[in-house]
């Protein structure tokens, strides 16, 4: 059997510490990590806000650039890997992490991105994403969802309301979303984490969260389409109803919102928002959030179904545990350590043999 | 032979020698008969015969017991002469109840032999073998012309257990090895393999050692002792050509030919597959291998599968995975991006009877055309067919070389028949393998604008391959994609003429192929009346039937078509040389087809989708039929 690693409780989650650049090296600017390609989505898409902030990232991270990986699947989001000087594959749609599997699995020191939309990570590929959750292959998935699919120019997807009228669906959609959220925590995700195209420091704070922790790093970056759905979460990212409408979990924290004044309590299994101004309870009363209790965030995600709650972003849950590559590695390793390197020879003669003279 | 006390009644026996002999092993699939057949051809190995296996076994794993449907048969052809089909006839045939004789009574040579269990004709086995009311050994009609040979197969294992302690089942299963003694026995094989092979598998459970072995050496002295036996038969070894000869399945074989051209590449292997049958044996096989670093990965569908042997190709290993018809047709996306980034990987398919879940345990070749043109666009790719159990290695490594050599996805053909049965096989020794050398890319390769500039689509003008990059190659970071590529550049294009210029090249690269094609073999005559053109696992039958075709004075040839795409060049000369040409298949005329599109000739195809493989003698008696009437 594998071996687990020793456990490690950092007092800082990882990836909140400072950056990790030595001041010895060379700064690479965003520069280094942008490809010569034009970049071809539509003028005010959320897609070159989340492009810039990871190229912007990419130079702090103490990676090098050679051995980072960016492998997408179809769709708008999954132009991103021709825009990024480095290792890439635009593949095929819903297959981005059975090809990312193969190569890390294969090349476990590689630094290895899934960029992904909602059609093509829960809908074609549903059945690939919760497997790489389950096998907790380390790299980190970016699923741009913006709740409609875009290239193909305007259908609902799995991700849009029941009710949505799109081409597709000129009466209302009668299909009920996922919420990607629930389904990686049920699928083992070992890190799950929700931020905003429009919020770039939020959205690079968790981008290296992620990329610091060891496993399968799942991220619902809210992307808005202003082509055919514009505006579909500007509740939750502009000034005047983003206080009323989200709430950022915070490890250790407790759980507030609506600038301080609201905060959110367990009544028996549910969440409920309850007003520190008016009332008996305060602060003390909010659920302190602790990002490694799955049991919380599974109840915690379960609110972006919940139209009167505000919405959850930040890091959900996080967990340690072995990484699929590893333990692969592992295995291999043992098995050699114990058989000696394999001689194809005497594999070849490895059965009763006999000679003719 | 270790017998103890039969030395006196053995000399009452006389022993007949013969050339060679077909076995047939039947009864239900809970009775053991894969086992006994497996363990009378190591046994027949031993005794260094050449030999050709055909298991054929339902898809359910315990079918109904005593019903036709779940009857599970292992025949087995060995002589001292070449051997290469299973054979046409069956000279044994080892029948554990009434639905075992119902199947197979027919393959049965007028004057064969039929040892029964005569405990298991009991009326309700009667009924479920569709017998009715008649028991088969009362009726003089139906057995006529054979030797039958009534056994209480049951009955004598139960009495030689009973002192055993063992319980009902546990005796009621060692009956297999009563009648594998009793058939090694009657060839003059050795019992000492089967013997050793016992005491390996109940390693954990010596009683069970005890009892089976000693059922064993019960069922071989039963055929020493018994009166009903009075000729035993001798099978003297087979010529073979000099070397270090083992008996091997073609799935082994398979999976060691991917372990060798890993080795002599020094490429780590990544081989990932979903179970299905009959492709899971390599991935059982090679889940063994770790210690030559293979990586296993047991994907969560057939999608997934290819996906990952791309994404471990584009990290720079040697990415293989395999499947069956239908998973084939899961994996056409995957194999056409493959094709587009022109990765090399080996798609291993081993066919078996469709459409659709068809014969999942039967053999066919009905794969081809899919294989050659089940994607969408213009997406050729090469297709090597492997044509016995032996030769699934070289196929295997010669499949590994060229995907490599070309930067091209190559399909590899087996089906169930050559991945399941087994031959003697000289082991080649690794130092008389091709080399197989692999020429990563390590530095920019144009110069553009005055700086170095890697293009990961610019050419080797020999092979038309592309430039193989690994992540982790500082300087040639690309990105390579599903879009048309811009030639040599590898940006995105939609250029009408760029597209036209890169759908002929990948055509093109393909077609060189041909290049390192060794010259073709041609079986028997090199020219004269008629040619057979087989691919695959025809090739023992399309021989066999050859020589006997030639010795009926037709001056026959016969060509077995290892490269199916591209074909080899030439293919056309040799084809030239004779009159008529009849392409058998087991399915219904693909490769003919194929031969159609290139050839201007009268090819003749004959057909054949019975989950079978052919017999010597349908090619034979197609062959004079064709030549007959076009006289």
């Amino acid at each position: 059997m594998p071996t687990l690693p020793p456990s490690k409780k950092p007092t800082l989650p990882p990836g909140l510490g400072s950056r990790r650049l030595s001041p010895s090296k060379p700064k690479i600017d965003r520069k280094a990590y942008s490809s010569d390609q034009d970049v071809r989505w539509c003028p005010g898409c959320g897609d070159y806000a989340i492009l810039a902030s990871v190229q912007r990232l990419m130079p702090q991270l103490d990676v090098k650039r050679e051995n980072v990986v960016f492998i997408s699947g179809i769709g708008c989001s999954s132009r991103f890997p021709y825009y990024m000087e480095t290792y890439g594959m635009h593949s095929i749609h819903g297959r981005a992490p059975t090809v990312a599997t193969g190569l890390k699995a294969s090349r476990p020191e590689l630094d290895v991105w899934v960029v992904t939309g909602d059609g093509d990570a829960l809908s074609i590929g549903g059945n690939h994403l919760i497997h790489i959750l389950r096998r907790n292959v380390n790299l980190q998935i970016l699923l741009f969802n913006n709740q409609i699919y875009g290239l193909t120019k305007g259908q609902f997807s799995p991700t849009s309301e029941i009710g949505k009228v799109t081409k597709s669906s000129p009466f209302g959609s009668v299909s009920p979303p996922f919420n990607p959220i629930s389904i990686s925590l049920g699928a083992s995700a070992s890190f799950v984490a929700r931020t905003a195209d429009r919020d770039t420091k939020h959205l690079t704070q968790i981008l290296r969260r992620a990329h610091a922790h060891q496993g399968s790093s799942f991220i619902e970056i809210y992307q808005n389409c202003n082509i055919y759905n514009d505006g579909a979460f500007f509740a939750f990212t502009e000034k005047a109803t983003k206080p009323e409408r989200t709430i950022y979990l915070e490890h250790g924290k407790p759980m507030l919102f609506s600038n301080g004044s609201k905060g959110i309590r367990l009544a028996g299994f549910s969440p409920v928002v309850f007003d520190l101004e008016e009332g008996h309870l305060s602060s003390e009363d909010a659920i302190v959030y602790d990002e490694t209790s799955l049991e919380l965030a599974e109840i915690v995600s379960r609110m972006s179904q919940q139209p009167d709650m505000p919405r959850p972003f930040g890091v959900f849950y996080r967990e340690e545990r072995p990484t699929y590559e590893q333990m692969l590695q592992e295995q291999v390793m043992a098995v050699t350590e114990k058989r000696g390197q394999g001689d194809l020879d005497k594999l070849l003669h490895a059965a009763d043999t006999w000679t003719i003279s | 032979m270790g017998s103890d006390s039969s030395n006196t009644v053995k000399e009452v026996k006389s022993v007949q020698s013969l050339r060679e002999a077909t076995v047939l092993f039947a009864g239900d699939s809970g009775d053991g008969m894969q086992l006994t057949g497996s363990q009378f051809t190591l046994a027949t190995a031993f005794a260094h015969n050449d030999l050709s296996t055909l298991p054929d076994f339902p898809a359910e794993i315990r079918a109904p017991a005593g019903t036709t449907y779940g009857v599970s048969g292992y025949q087995l052809h060995f002589g001292s002469v070449s051997v290469r089909t299973p054979g046409d006839e069956v000279d044994l045939l080892v029948a554990m109840n009434p639905a075992a004789l119902k199947v197979n009574l027919s393959r049965v040579r007028s004057g064969g032999a039929i040892v029964i269990n005569e405990n298991a004709f009991k009326p309700h086995n009667l009924k479920l073998a569709g017998y009715g009311d008649v028991n088969p050994l009362d009726n003089e009609e139906l057995l006529r012309g054979y030797q039958v040979f009534k056994v209480e197969l049951s009955r004598m294992t139960e009495e030689a257990l009973k002192d055993h302690n063992l319980d009902k089942k546990v005796i009621d299963r060692s009956k297999n090895m009563f009648a594998l003694g009793l058939a090694l026995w009657l060839y003059s094989r050795p019992i000492e393999p089967a013997l050793d092979w016992l005491a390996q598998k109940f390693s954990s459970r010596p009683e069970l050692i005890k009892a089976n072995q000693h059922v064993l050496k019960k069922g071989f002295h039963y055929g020493e002792t018994t009166e009903d036996f009075i000729v035993q038969y001798q099978i003297p070894p087979a010529e073979l050509e000099p070397g270090v000869y083992r008996a091997i399945r073609g799935v082994e074989s398979l999976a060691l030919g991917l372990v060798a051209a890993s080795t002599k590449s020094k490429l780590p292997l990544f081989y990932s597959s979903y179970p299905i049958t009959p492709a899971s044996d390599l991935l059982h096989n090679l889940s063994r291998h770790k210690n030559f670093g293979v990586k296993t990965f047991q994907a969560e569908d057939e999608i997934a599968a290819i996906g990952a042997t791309i994404g471990a190709s584009f990290g720079g290993c040697l990415g293989v995975c395999a499947t069956s018809g239908p998973g084939l047709t899961l994996k056409a996306e995957g194999i056409g991006l493959a094709v587009m980034m022109e990765l090399p990987m080996v798609i291993v398919n081993v066919q078996r009877g469709g459409p659709s879940t068809g014969l999942p345990t039967k053999t066919e070749q009905s794969d081809l055309l899919q294989a050659m043109y089940g994607r969408n666009g213009e997406a050729p790719l090469p297709i090597i067919a492997a044509s016995t159990p032996g030769d699934c290695f070289h196929a295997a490594y010669e499949a590994c070389r060229v995907a490599v050599r070309h930067m091209t996805p190559v399909i590899l053909l087996a089906d169930g028949y050559v991945a399941n049965g087994s031959e003697p096989w000289r082991i080649p020794s690794s130092k008389d393998l091709k080399d197989f050398h692999v020429p990563f890319a390590n530095k920019p390769n144009r110069k553009v604008e005055g700086k170095d500039t890697f293009l990961p689509y610019l050419r080797n003008e020999d092979t038309l391959a592309r430039p193989w990059a690994k992540p982790g190659t500082p300087g040639l970071e690309h990105r390579l994609g599903g879009l048309e590529k811009e030639h040599e550049t590898g940006s995105v294009s939609y250029d009408p003429e760029n597209h036209q210029f890169m759908t002929t090249l990948r055509a093109n690269k393909v077609k060189k192929v041909a290049q390192i094609l060794p010259p073709l073999d041609v079986y028997g005559d090199t020219e004269g009346d008629l040619v057979i053109i087989g691919w695959g696992s025809t090739q023992g039958a399309i021989r066999t039937a050859v020589d006997r075709l030639r010795d009926g004075g037709l001056k026959a040839g016969a060509v077995q078509l290892r490269n199916i795409n591209p074909l080899p060049s030439d293919l056309g000369s040799v084809l030239s040389r004779f009159d008529h040409y009849l392409v058998p298949e087991l399915n219904m005329g693909q490769l003919v087809r194929i031969l159609r599109d290139r050839f201007l000739l009268p090819f003749v195809k004959l057909s054949k989708v019975q989950g079978q493989p052919f017999k010597a003698s349908e090619i034979v008696d197609a062959a004079i039929l064709h030549c007959k009437q076009s006289s």
